[in-house]
């Protein structure tokens, strides 16, 4: 048949409106925005902004009441609202996952509908599951009421995979986890998505988890009015107005140290590498550490530098780590941080 | 009402029970009936002799008629009570009219529903039927309409997201997850109808309530109770059949476990 992966596509809002029936205000307001193929633009903001009526206005689940919006070079007027979803991934706040259907069955349905043979679902169900690592020969006859939460939702990323669809929509997909969960499902996706590379629109309300998972930022006030559209970096850095500011928080300094890594920055040599002279004064942090863990660990422990050190021996496994002596990269200054924060 | 009970005037099965003749020799103008056992004899309150010896001529052909009688009637109203539900689902404002038409049938009492049926369709299998249908449309239609709108809206909206149709979300996921509720209103419906098919005897001479009709003139009364008896084991094993077809449908149902 056709090729199986399909390529990511831009998702183009022009001049998108949508007022509901019997309503006067619009719930999105002449939104224009551009999703770059292949990659995440988060919709931020509070409830009642018109983030998710945008999202849902993309598979048609809500149809716009004025503008058009394009995937790739194509209307979605123009095509079928049915064949439109199933050409789109599609994932929710407690995954909406049927509890009637086993885990294989639940992410079987695209591929049944569309018609596959069993041979050719069963393969793409049992490719899927070892693709968010939940073994298929253990949970594919499983219920979804069996399953974490965590696990559930990652149930619901491969069923929205099914038919490798080049664009993901996701509304509030990790809301109802709790915070540790949360992140590590957050990493697991942002690993898949370094591999898979489809344009994802992400609904979120919370800044954090759009400063995480974004390469794009879209932040929504209330009337459905985009208030900015830019990276995390930008956006932290230079909120467009008061409502952005205070919606990122007063802490977006430092949010904004968290995008950025030790390994990014230019290291002082470190005197006598590795050496005791300094009493172990010094604090070591890895270079894939974050700038914000960086001052972190600088203000706890009352230094103005952190010795940063490379990847321990060859072997980059974490178990190994402990025993091979790290390499020292070099000397991060709390003055270097700060730069690079502001910079 | 005396029409109605006039039909059932004929006790064919208390003659041969009470065996009030015996045969002498000479010329048999009445026939043999055989000699009564002592707990007949004695007109005991319960005869297992004779419930048994009368199991194959009497109570076995009463019960097989009795679950014909609410088979047809449950699933006649089931399907009635699916497609008027599902209607009603699809568009709103059909759900008041279904609803008050079947709490009316339901207030109206099956006996006199049966009396006002008879001018219609006269003394016949259709009457009875007619009348149990209309009697559990209300509750059928009840619970699997509430089944049809306790299906989780996220469900709902992911299979609309996927792209699934107005029908394949209907017969892939609303009710599939509406079976409990299916299965609920039929458990209920089921044992409300094996007891009102019971007062069906006023209508047809049929089923284990027109053995218990007969047997309710008669001192004897071995008729009576066996006849009720097998009408609650019906609707007990009724229920239990369904609760374990229940279980069989829906193995997610069961599986829950913490996670």
């Amino acid at each position: 048949m056709s090729q199986r992966t399909h390529e990511a596509e831009q998702i183009v809002f022009d001049r998108v409106v949508k007022t509901y029936p019997g309503s006067t205000a619009p719930a999105v307001d002449e939104l224009t925005l551009t999703v770059p193929a292949g990659e995440v633009c988060v919709l931020l903001g509070p409830s009642g902004s018109g983030k998710t009526t945008a999202l849902m206005m993309v598979n048609r689940l809500i149809e716009p009441t004025g503008g058009d919006i394009r995937i790739g070079d194509r209307s979605i007027r123009d095509l079928d609202p049915i064949r439109l979803r199933r050409s789109i991934g599609y994932v929710i706040q407690q995954t909406g996952l049927f509890p009637h259907l086993t885990i294989a069955g639940n992410i079987a349905t695209v591929p049944k509908v569309l018609g596959w043979d069993k041979k050719r679902t069963k393969e793409r169900v049992d490719e899927l599951l070892e693709l968010v690592g939940l073994p298929p020969g253990e949970y594919a006859k499983r219920y979804p009421a069996q399953l974490s939460g965590g696990q559930r939702q990652r149930v619901g990323i491969a069923r929205a995979l099914a038919a490798d669809p080049p664009v993901m929509l996701m509304d509030e997909p990790f809301g109802a986890l709790d915070p540790i969960t949360r992140e590590r499902v957050q990493d697991e996706f942002l690993a898949l998505h370094e591999r898979l590379r489809k344009t994802v629109i992400f609904v979120s309300h919370d800044i954090d988890e759009a400063v995480r998972m974004g390469d794009r930022i879209a932040i929504f006030r209330e009337g459905g009015r985009l208030a900015q559209y830019a990276a995390p970096r930008e956006l932290l850095k230079k909120p467009a107005d008061d409502f952005v500011a205070r919606f990122v928080g007063a802490d977006r300094g430092l949010k904004r140290l968290s995008l950025m890594r030790l390994g990014d920055l230019d290291l002082a040599p470190a005197d006598g590498a590795g050496s005791a002279d300094r009493g172990g004064a010094v604090p070591e942090l890895p270079a894939a550490a974050t700038l914000r863990s960086a001052l972190s660990l600088m203000v706890a422990e009352g230094v103005d530098a952190v010795r940063v050190t490379g990847d321990a021996g060859g072997a980059a496994g974490e178990a190994g780590a402990a025993d091979a002596e790290p390499p020292v990269l070099g000397l991060a200054s709390l003055d270097a941080v700060r730069k690079a924060g502001s910079a | 009402m005396n029409g109605v009970l006039l039909q059932t005037a004929r006790v064919p099965g208390l003659l041969s029970a009470a065996g009030q003749h015996q045969g002498h020799g000479g010329g048999p103008v009445i026939p043999d009936y055989g000699t009564p056992s002592r707990c007949v004899a004695a007109d005991g309150t319960f005869c297992p002799d004779w419930f048994a010896s009368h199991w194959r001529v009497l109570f076995w052909p009463a019960l097989l008629q009795h679950i014909e009688l609410t088979v047809i009637a449950v699933v006649a109203g089931f399907l009635i009570a699916v497609a008027a539900a599902v209607l009603a689902h699809f568009q709103g404002w059909f759900a008041a009219p279904c609803s008050a038409v079947s709490s009316f049938l339901y207030t109206v009492p099956p006996l006199a529903l049966f009396q006002l049926l008879v001018p219609v369709s006269g003394f016949s299998v259709l009457t009875v039927e007619l009348a149990l249908v209309a009697y559990s449309l209300y509750l059928l239609f009840t619970t699997i309409l509430t089944g049809l709108r306790e299906v989780p809206e996220d469900a709902v909206r992911a299979a609309r997201g996927m792209g699934l149709t107005r029908r394949q979300i209907l017969f892939k996921v609303e009710l599939p997850l509406a079976l409990p509720s299916l299965v609920s209103g039929l458990r209920v419906a089921t044992v409300m109808t094996v007891a009102t098919v019971a007062i069906a005897a006023y209508v047809i001479d049929a089923g284990l309530g027109s053995l218990i009709l007969k047997a309710l003139q008669s001192p004897f009364n071995t008729q009576f109770i066996g006849a009720g008896a097998l009408a609650v084991a019906l609707a007990l094993a009724a229920d239990g059949l369904l609760v374990l077809a229940g279980r069989l449908l829906t193995p997610w149902a069961r599986s829950r476990r913490a996670a």
